[in-house]
């Protein structure tokens, strides 16, 4: 069974439908990537899978996204576990503008009550898993606005650690960042694939060909092609997915 | 020509802006110029310290701690009274209100805002007064208490724009990174977003305190006016802000009851200014 299935999804801000019939399979600890021109709803389909678009004004959503196996649009479902479980990554580095250790800290202490102890180990552990533990160890106390933006990313994504979500939602997590920055982020997904599940969002097609095993093409709204990556890239089916990656347009 | 008039337009806004400085110095030096010179007969600790006020005795007494005393306890009732209301008021606005209530609101607020204070004083006079009076069993309505109730309305519009201000200007991405965390809302509000717009929160209480302790027409009506050392709120009390204006109509010029209003003017003034600056430094600490 894959890990989320996505079936017959509409999704329409007012009268315009943003998404239009979307059927998709995510597989377990891999990376999934969407590509696709800007507008077309990558990042609304993303944002659909922690129920980000329930923020927004005027939204309706029909069909179905199992997440193992359950169905996340269902009456009654509980969002704060769902955003437990499916964590999310920004375009543009978000910390809190509290300090570093607060930022980690900071979704554990909303999930429960820990002992100051725990805490300062779960910090730790999430720090060392985005690499920025021997960096920042005794600059726990200092606000996190004052990292850089590849610091500030990596952050983020141990504050994500810090909550052992099972999926983690990437939307254009290095568009704000150097080429140099970017490929150290890019090295860290590939180390978290080994836990988690990763969806990530990018207008950057060398980037999706380099770290993902899965993409999906989209295109007004629309799914145009899914498959392996290095099929979809180098023998894609549709002629419209060859001429995006070719750059025909975009 | 026309960079001449370039220049000359340029000279007069720069003109108009000075002005604006050249009053708050003139006023200040005036003030201190008529305040101080009562220390010539008085001495500051008397005046600042001494627990009696009686300006028309002979020899005239001049201690302003009943006075100071008086504005302090309206104005931390006041204080105590609308920041929590105009707090939560301004949370319900900036975040949790759907659209409509929220533009039913702020114009209600700023309705709030526009009612004159003697407007406020005789409602507070004749509605809130024997309210008072009859809750606590008082021989008199006209207490600290009333006058903190009256003032608590008059800084609530203040305190409700600004903080709505500060919450609102918390940027979208604070929000949904709490929420995508799976915080509750209330746990987004309380942990992310009032620790983000505290500067604006906190300038937003100052301003409001400044507010409410320049106010004179409400409390002169509301508060009984007693220049007695208050001992609890539900006494009659008068604060610095209604002396002058009680006062200063029939002082003779020159005498040393006449300096001592402006000496009074002068300590309100300070204290203001201090307010001032504090809601100030809150609002550019975010910027350091």
């Amino acid at each position: 069974m894959s890990k989320i299935d996505i079936q017959n999804l509409d999704l329409f801000y007012g009268p315009f439908q943003a998404l239009i019939n979307v059927n998709l399979a995510i597989e377990e600890k891999m990376i999934t990537a969407l590509i696709g021109p800007s507008g077309c709803g990558k990042s609304t389909l993303l944002r659909c899978l922690n129920r980000m678009n329930d923020l927004i004004d005027g939204v309706k959503i029909t069909g179905k996204v199992l997440i193992d196996g359950e169905n996340i649009y269902e009456n009654g479902t509980d969002l704060v576990m769902l955003r437990k479980k499916v964590g999310m990554v920004f375009q543009r580095p978000n910390p809190f503008p509290l300090s570093i250790f607060d930022n980690i800290a900071y979704g554990p202490r909303t999930h429960g009550n820990m002992n100051q102890a725990e805490l300062e180990d779960i910090v730790e552990k999430s720090l060392r898993h985005v690499e920025l533990w021997d960096i920042l160890k005794d600059k726990l106390d200092y606000s996190a606005l004052n990292l850089s933006l590849e610091q500030q990313q990596r952050l983020c994504i141990a504050r994500l650690v810090a909550v052992t979500p099972d999926v983690m939602l990437m939307d254009e997590p290095c568009s704000a960042l150097d080429p140099v920055a970017t490929s150290k982020i890019e090295e860290l997904m590939a180390e978290l694939k080994k836990h988690y599940t990763i969806l990530i969002v990018t207008h950057n097609m060398q980037q999706a060909a380099r770290v993902s095993d899965r993409t999906g093409f989209m295109l007004l709204g629309k799914l145009m092609e899914y498959g392996e990556t290095r099929q979809v890239f180098t023998t894609p089916k549709e002629i419209k997915t060859e001429e995006y990656i070719t750059g025909r347009y975009g | 020509m026309r960079r001449f008039k370039e220049f000359l337009i340029e000279k007069i806004i720069l003109l108009n802006g000075f002005a604006c400085i050249l009053f708050v110095i003139l006023i200040f030096f005036f003030l201190a110029k008529d305040g101080l010179t009562l220390f010539k007969t008085v001495s500051p600790w008397h005046f600042l310290f001494g627990t009696l006020w009686n300006p028309l005795a002979e020899p005239p007494q001049v201690g302003i701690l009943p006075l100071f005393l008086g504005s302090l306890i309206v104005t931390l009732g006041a204080t105590v009274i609308s920041v929590p209301l105009g707090m939560a008021c301004a949370i319900f606005i900036g975040e949790i209100a759907p659209r409509w209530i929220r533009e039913l609101l702020k114009a209600g607020v700023e309705l709030l805002a526009a009612i004159p204070s003697i407007v406020i004083g005789f409602i507070g006079m004749t509605m809130l007064g024997p309210i008072v009076k009859n809750l606590f069993h008082l021989p008199t309505g006209l207490t600290a208490l009333t006058g903190s109730l009256a003032l608590a309305f008059m800084a609530i519009p203040t305190i409700v724009s600004i903080m709505e201000d500060a919450i609102s200007s918390v940027p979208r991405s604070y929000k949904e990174g709490s929420l995508a965390l799976g915080a509750t809302h209330w746990q987004t509000i309380h942990r992310v977003i009032i620790p983000a717009a505290s500067s604006g929160i906190v300038a937003a209480v100052m301003l409001g305190i400044g507010r409410v302790i320049g106010e004179t027409m409400a409390v002169m009506m509301l508060t009984g006016n007693a220049s007695v050392l208050p001992k609890t709120i539900l006494e009659p009390v008068r604060t610095m802000t209604a002396t002058i204006a009680a006062e200063m109509g029939e002082t003779v010029r020159g005498s040393e009851h006449y300096f001592a209003l402006f000496a009074l003017g002068l300590v309100l003034f300070v204290i203001t200014f201090f307010i001032n600056l504090a809601a100030d430094a809150a609002l550019h600490q975010k910027q350091k």
